[in-house]
């Protein structure tokens, strides 16, 4: 109990997990909920008549992720599920999405949010295509840590030979795509139907002594708490309360918005992009809260030195930052709607708080997510990831993907139908 | 006004994290959405995104009205506090009521004491196409419900309010589509990544102010179907709701609300629990789910949340 006041000072780590249903993956996610007693009475007895109902003996963990009536009818996961738990010392947010190939864009839009991975390998079978593809998404999509989980140890005996020779193998793969020098890779072995090696360390596996699946979770940095990253603060809105009985309110102009990254202090000189006004920090506010400096991930009011005509989509860099508003961009983009990509019409690209009219100039290539080889293309379907360069009718101020996840993705819209049918990541 | 300060070096607790998240998806709806309204019950999510709002527009009004959908099956104190909270903000508020559409002939109930809860979604849709609203804020969270798990923060709703889980929009980063044609409307849900634990805590750090339903408090009730039923009701209209039925017992329970809804489909708990870091611990220790204790609606069946959502159900 002395975890719960504890917590209020405990920060949030987002997480996904990569496998399928053969994998064991809802009952990893079940047995995580399950064992760090977020699983309440009601829903343990909901869960476990629909076991008895389907014939089975034990309670089926997998049973708590088991979302929709429409995906119950189907014995299918169709889409992104969040889950949350928490420990007393942080709070989790998975992201559960289906890993079959046809679903190449859930774990594009799970993956988009976290920043570790959790990328089930079944002990039996080893490194696979499926595999393969998962480490690539996560891979594109900019997660920083990977965790390679070997489940159903159980079903081998708990051999070690055989977890080694899962490693090496998966280490050998990560090294031909580079991706074992560009991320944080970790290994374990464990049985989720068992409970081995997630939050408990059972008797089994007395061969690895490395850290269990809740331990690696604990210790995972948070986003944005490595490397230094500029300041980038996309206006959202602009508070302007000049009719305000209060009449020290007039001149008010408070540019309201979520510091993407970086941080920023009262007194810095700031640049507001893409008109180039140049002006100084004056106030920072959270509410009616005055911040001397804030940092990445705050949502703040920041108020200038200066009048600047500034509007939502504008954005506010420190002088001197290296960005500059482009009207061509290249990126990895992958295609998320039934109706495929037409290079004959416009779409709208919107990233961060901005948005343009966009036609595609070439497709590069594609990449086939199983074997990752580049093909040669003119259409793009629905879960295709493609090399595409747009040409944009307003500038937008892009950052690479893989220097700053906020300023280096946008999303495709359709303007028709205003559905969401692309996902982009700045080359 | 502006008189504390702050600097910070740490990275940000989840907490911090959370009303960060909730402040920019509000100020996401206001940028693009043109006639957004925020739908406040009085109940405890709804105060908390009050909070959040005014964080998010301050020292601006807020770029919304206030809404409540009113079963006219509400606790008093809670209607009472509803109308306190929106005249201490100086925001508009709007009430429409699920009485007028009973009325209208637009909600026809089976039976007197049927759960108004479900109606609400009539009264709801006559209201958005009453004002034109494009967007409606509320307080549903992820953890409350399974069929919640995959709803989006921006949940798109056709012309007939309905919920399709299969044609909903691919949410990615923060990037939120909160775009609709005509007569078609967005949901946004600024804590859907809360929990109940979370909101507590959000409560208790911001001090703020809650119906007195929510504290331990004597009630008369009765059990019916291994539930605590609230009896004999009064209601704001002067009418008596939740009539004892023969053969039921009456008792004075020390209880509280952990969830405040219609009178007829929400169960109060038994709690000592009479302020808001007892209720805290309470909810830490609890070994059932939120809804699972209170909201007999939900229990129909496994399904039921679902139904509810794709007929336009909040």
């Amino acid at each position: 109990m002395s975890n719960v006041t504890k917590q209020h000072n405990d920060s949030l780590l987002r997480f996904m997990t990569c496998g399928s249903v053969d994998d064991g993956k809802s009952t990893l996610i079940g047995r995580l909920l399950f064992d760090t007693k977020t699983i309440l009475a009601d829903t343990l007895t909901q869960i476990s008549n629909t076991s008895k109902k389907r014939g089975m003996e034990a309670v089926d963990l997998s049973l708590l992720t088991d979302g929709l009536q429409a995906e119950r009818e189907q014995g299918i996961t169709i889409d992104v599920a969040y889950r949350y738990f928490s420990t007393g010392t942080r709070k989790y947010i998975i992201a559960d999405a289906p890993g079959h190939e046809q679903y190449t864009r859930n774990m594009v839009t799970a993956a988009s949010t976290a920043n570790l991975a959790i990328i089930l390998i079944d002990a039996r079978r080893g490194v696979l295509t499926q595999t393969r593809r998962h480490s690539y998404l996560a891979h594109l999509v900019g997660i920083q840590h990977i965790v390679v989980a070997v489940n159903k140890m159980d079903l081998v005996n708990y051999d070690q030979a055989t977890y080694d020779k899962i490693c090496a193998d998966y280490l050998t793969f990560a090294n031909e795509i580079g991706f074992a020098q560009a991320r944080d890779i970790k290994f374990l072995p464990m049985s989720a139907l068992a409970g081995d090696m997630l939050v408990d360390r059972l008797d089994n596996m007395p061969w690895y002594t490395g850290e269990t699946l809740l331990e690696i979770l604990e210790s995972a940095p948070a986003a944005h708490t490595e490397g230094d990253e500029e300041f980038r603060f996309p206006v959202q809105f602009v508070c302007r309360p000049h009719a305000s009985a209060d009449a020290d309110l007039h001149d008010f102009r408070g540019f309201m918005g979520r510091i993407e990254s970086g941080n920023i202090a009262v007194g810095d000189a700031v640049t507001v992009l893409p008109n180039g006004y140049q002006s100084k920090v004056k106030a920072i506010q959270i509410g009616d809260e005055q911040l001397r400096s804030a940092q990445t991930e705050q949502s703040v009011t920041l108020l200038l030195e200066d009048e600047i005509d500034t509007s939502r989509g504008d954005m506010i860099v420190k002088t001197g930052s290296s960005i500059e508003p482009v009207k061509q961009i290249e990126a990895f983009v992958c295609w998320l709607s039934e109706t495929p990509l037409s290079p004959a019409r416009t779409y709208v690209i919107r990233h961060t708080t901005r948005e343009s009219k966009a036609k595609v100039g070439t497709i590069a290539y594609k990449v086939d997510v199983n074997t990752l080889e580049e093909q040669a293309t003119s259409d793009l379907k629905m879960n295709d990831i493609a090399r595409i360069t747009f040409k944009l009718a307003q500038p937008l101020m892009v950052d690479s993907y893989s220097a700053n996840r906020a300023t280096g993705a946008f999303i495709v819209i359709d303007e028709s139908t205003n559905n969401t049918v692309g996902a982009g990541m700045i080359v | 006004m502006l008189n504390k300060e702050k600097t910070n070096h740490q990275p940000l607790s989840h907490l911090d994290w959370l009303e960060s998240e909730a402040i920019y998806i509000l100020r996401e709806v206001a940028g693009q959405c043109s006639n957004p309204v925020l739908l406040f019950s009085g109940g405890k999510d709804s105060l908390c995104i009050l909070r959040l709002a005014e964080k998010a527009f301050r020292p601006g009004r807020f770029p919304f009205p206030l809404m409540h959908i009113d079963t006219g099956h509400n606790y008093q104190e809670v209607i009472d506090f509803r109308d306190q909270r929106a005249a201490e903000l100086g925001e508009r508020l709007i009430v429409r009521s699920v009485e007028d559409s009973m009325k209208r002939g637009t909600v026809v109930l089976k039976s007197a004491d049927e759960s108004r809860n479900k109606h609400q979604s009539v009264t709801l849709l006559e209201a958005i196409e009453e004002f034109g609203f494009d967007c409606c804020i509320g307080g549903a969270r992820r953890d409350e419900e399974k069929a919640r798990a995959k709803e989006r923060i921006m949940s798109f709703r056709d012309e007939f309010g309905q919920w399709d889980p299969k044609n909903q929009r691919p949410e990615l980063w923060s990037l939120y589509n909160a775009r609709s044609h005509k007569g078609e409307n967005i949901r946004a849900f600024p804590i859907s990544n809360w929990t109940e634990m979370d909101v507590w805590q959000y409560i208790e750090r911001e001090k703020l102010q809650l119906p007195s339903i929510y504290f331990a408090h004597q009630r008369d009730v009765v059990m019916r179907s291994g539930s605590i039923v609230p009896v004999n009701v009064p209601l704001v209209n002067g009418e008596v709701t939740n009539p004892v039925k023969a053969g039921e017992e009456i008792i004075n329970m020390q209880v509280r609300f952990r969830t405040v809804g219609d009178i007829s489909c929400t169960a109060p708990v038994i709690s000592d629990a009479d302020t808001v870091s007892k209720i805290v611990l309470e909810t830490a220790t609890s070994t059932i789910t939120e809804r699972g204790a209170t909201r007999l609606d939900d229990q129909t069946s496994d399904a039921s949340m679902e139904q509810r959502k794709k007929e336009g159900y909040f």
